[in-house]
């Protein structure tokens, strides 16, 4: 049996703790491992999501604990997909960073980072319930330690914030779990599917609950309004290769939506219809419109960019929230877009704050930066595609979203007018940065002097190139994501991967009379653990039967 | 007085002194209430089995035996475990914010950052 599956998990697992362990004082080392490390992984994902392709759902149980009981690593075009654009985006963000010295600004960057690809790839892959929580908390904690990098009081603050905020959710995600345990009495996402298409209408005010609490969780990482509170004031003040990086950490969030209310708590099933559908787009909606205005109302740069991540997130999440298969379609092209936008953005703004020595990046006209041209034309760019403006990626993605979104005649002018409202923050931003400058009377000072950095601007022209590729490959791309929206929607699929598969292991188990491998789910160890594989193996065989 | 209302009163009690703290304005009782609503959160999740006195958590055969379910219990442990090590990396960066900043107040003082920058 192959394990390529795993190695994506384990390989950031064990770089980050060699790093800490024996290269924490050599940083040029610590890029070396880095860099090596990024470029496996990227090659490893890459594997993975071209073994994707084909369809199948690839299962992985951890130990060889056969599924509910034990975890379940899974892989379809989704996670496939998902992971390849950490490995990606990880790359050119590592790439900046060392471009820029960012991570000789403190210490641990890169073990803090090996750390945090571990969780947000560990999220995307697996099909555990709390296995999802225990992801999102190793992702978090190395959060915690990349947000605050660098030190300084500002940042130190804003992460005190950003820290107690996601403790709180992570709080109401061991409420939301314990709920949905105890109605459907299994964590494994296929299975607790398969429990809540069978159960009675009658019986669901708790799962209605577990549900909703569950919702209010990944709309706190994906900063839907009102819930969004951390996001900009931790994104501004964070270091700017972290705040690129954390564009993904968003689409966690919105993954984590997709996967669980496609999979286990779809709008139109009977146990759960009427708990969320009614509000949960115009909510959206709103997070939309706060973020948008919130780039027209910015008055630095970093703020301005951290709520286009907002309104992207927000415009991703009403394809998601509409919850048909051209929707979702629309939605898993337009989330690799955005992602790649905003780090990049994130990224362009880090270099007009470190090339502005008096203003920073406050929105205000100074005397022309070094390498003014190309970092303008960069912004411009970035900004064009984030907004939504023609020709590059943003605008294919809003226009699949609106084309999915026929009918709603308030999702339309919702989109189009919020992009409007960002074009006119991102045009007055820029004109006001780049071109005021040329205007002022020049006065005696020298130059500023900046460094030309090289390898900074090869990082985000490869997240550019990303945006290109996007927009000139938008026909396979787009085939692509309608692939991966119909293997969404086909949940039997998906359900009846795990069960089959728990069904072969155990009819291999007593053939050849192996005994349960050593590893154990949560960590625990009683003396009673051959006895507790007894009442899993019955409650299999049970669950099977009644699949049938 | 049941064991179940000794249960839901005593998460009851402990979530509504955690958001009560968490609503303050400085860092130091914020952090209490997160303990305290994680707190709370492990008793719910030990009660998300059901709640069965003077039972074994594990079965004995495949015969007609009360048990307790033993999922739960491990994931209180898990929860226990994380909500701990969130618990001390929050003081750290709290401590390390209030050394900083010179005041422990929750919220960030935003005219003072740009004046700071002006």
């Amino acid at each position: 049996m192959s394990h390529w599956i795993i190695t994506p998990i384990l390989l950031p697992t064990l770089l980050g703790a060699f790093i800490v362990l024996s290269v924490r004082h050599q940083v040029a080392l610590q890029r070396v491992f880095s860099l090596v490390g990024l470029s496996l992984l990227l090659i490893n994902a890459l594997g993975l999501f071209v073994y994707a392709q084909s369809g199948d759902i690839w299962v992985y149980e951890l130990g060889a604990w056969p599924a509910p009981f034990g975890i379940v690593i899974m892989l379809d075009r989704l996670s496939a997909l998902m992971v390849l654009l950490t490995a990606v985006l990880a790359m050119c963000v590592m790439l900046y960073a060392i471009g820029s010295d960012w991570d000789k600004r403190g210490k641990h960057f890169h073990a803090l980072f090996q750390f945090q690809l571990m969780g947000v790839i560990g999220a995307f892959m697996t099909g555990d319930a709390f296995n999802l929580f225990v992801f999102f908390e190793i992702l978090l904690i190395a959060s915690y330690g990349l947000m605050t990098f660098g030190g300084g009081t500002r940042r130190l603050q804003a992460g005190t914030q950003y820290v107690i905020y996601n403790l709180l959710g992570s709080t109401l995600f061991l409420f939301a779990l314990g709920t949905l345990y105890n109605v459907t009495g299994t964590l494994n996402m296929a299975d607790m599917a398969a429990r809540i298409a069978v159960l009675e209408p009658e019986h669901t005010a708790l799962l209605r609950v577990g549900v909703v609490m569950a919702l209010m969780v990944f709309a706190v990482k994906a900063a839907i309004l009102p819930l969004h509170f951390w996001l900009p004031e931790s994104y501004a003040a964070g270091p700017a290769p972290v705040a690129a990086l954390f564009a993904i950490m968003t689409k966690v969030g919105a993954y984590a939506i997709l996967r669980m209310f496609t999979l286990a708590f779809p709008q139109d099933s009977p146990a759960i219809a009427g708990s969320y559908d009614v509000w949960l787009l115009p909510v959206i909606v709103i997070s939309l419109a706060v973020g948008m205005i919130g780039i027209l109302g910015a008055k630095s740069l970093s703020k301005m960019v951290a709520y286009a991540a907002i309104g992207s997130v927000g415009t991703l999440l009403i394809a998601i929230a509409l919850f048909t298969p051209e929707a979702t379609a629309a939605a898993i092209y337009y989330v690799v877009h955005s992602t790649l936008a905003t780090a990049a953005l994130f990224l362009i703004v880090d270099l007009i704050v470190s090339r502005r020595p008096q203003w920073q990046d406050t929105i205000r006209e100074d005397r022309p930066m070094p390498q003014n041209g190309l970092v303008a034309a960069f912004y411009f760019a970035a900004a064009i595609a984030m907004a939504g403006m023609p020709p590059l990626s943003g605008f294919l993605g809003k226009l699949l979203i609106l084309d999915a979104a026929v009918g709603n005649w308030w999702l339309w002018g919702a989109i189009l007018i919020t992009s409007l409202i960002a074009i006119m923050g991102f045009g007055r931003a820029g004109s006001l940065v780049f071109w005021k400058g040329y205007g002022l009377p020049e006065t005696d000072a020298p130059a500023y002097e900046h460094p030309r950095q090289p390898l900074a601007f090869v990082a985000i022209g490869a997240l550019m190139a990303g945006i290109v590729a996007m927009t000139v490959l938008a026909g396979p791309m787009h085939r692509f994501a309608i692939a991966t929206a119909e293997q969404l929607y086909d949940t039997d699929a998906y359900i009846s991967a795990v069960i089959n598969n728990t069904m072969e292991e155990s009819m291999a188990h007593e053939k050849d009379g192996s005994g349960h491998a050593p590893v154990d789910e949560h960590l625990l160890q009683t003396e009673g653990g051959e006895h507790g594989t007894d009442h899993p193996q019955e409650a299999t065989d049970g669950h099977a039967g009644e699949s049938h | 007085m049941t064991i179940e209302f000794l249960v839901a009163s005593a998460i009851g009690v402990l979530t509504a002194a955690g958001i009560y703290l968490i609503l303050r304005f400085r860092t130091f009782p914020v952090i209490l209430g997160t303990s305290f609503l994680s707190y709370a959160v492990n008793i719910y999740l030990f009660s998300t089995g059901r709640l069965i006195v003077g039972a074994p958590p594990v079965l004995q055969g495949y015969g007609d035996y009360t048990y307790t379910d033993p999922l739960p219990q491990a994931l209180v442990l898990t929860a226990i475990v994380i909500g701990f090590g969130m618990t001390a990396v929050v003081l750290m960066i709290a401590l390390a914010a209030y050394l900083s900043g010179g005041h422990d107040k929750i919220d960030m003082q935003d005219d003072d950052a740009s004046e700071d920058r002006a």
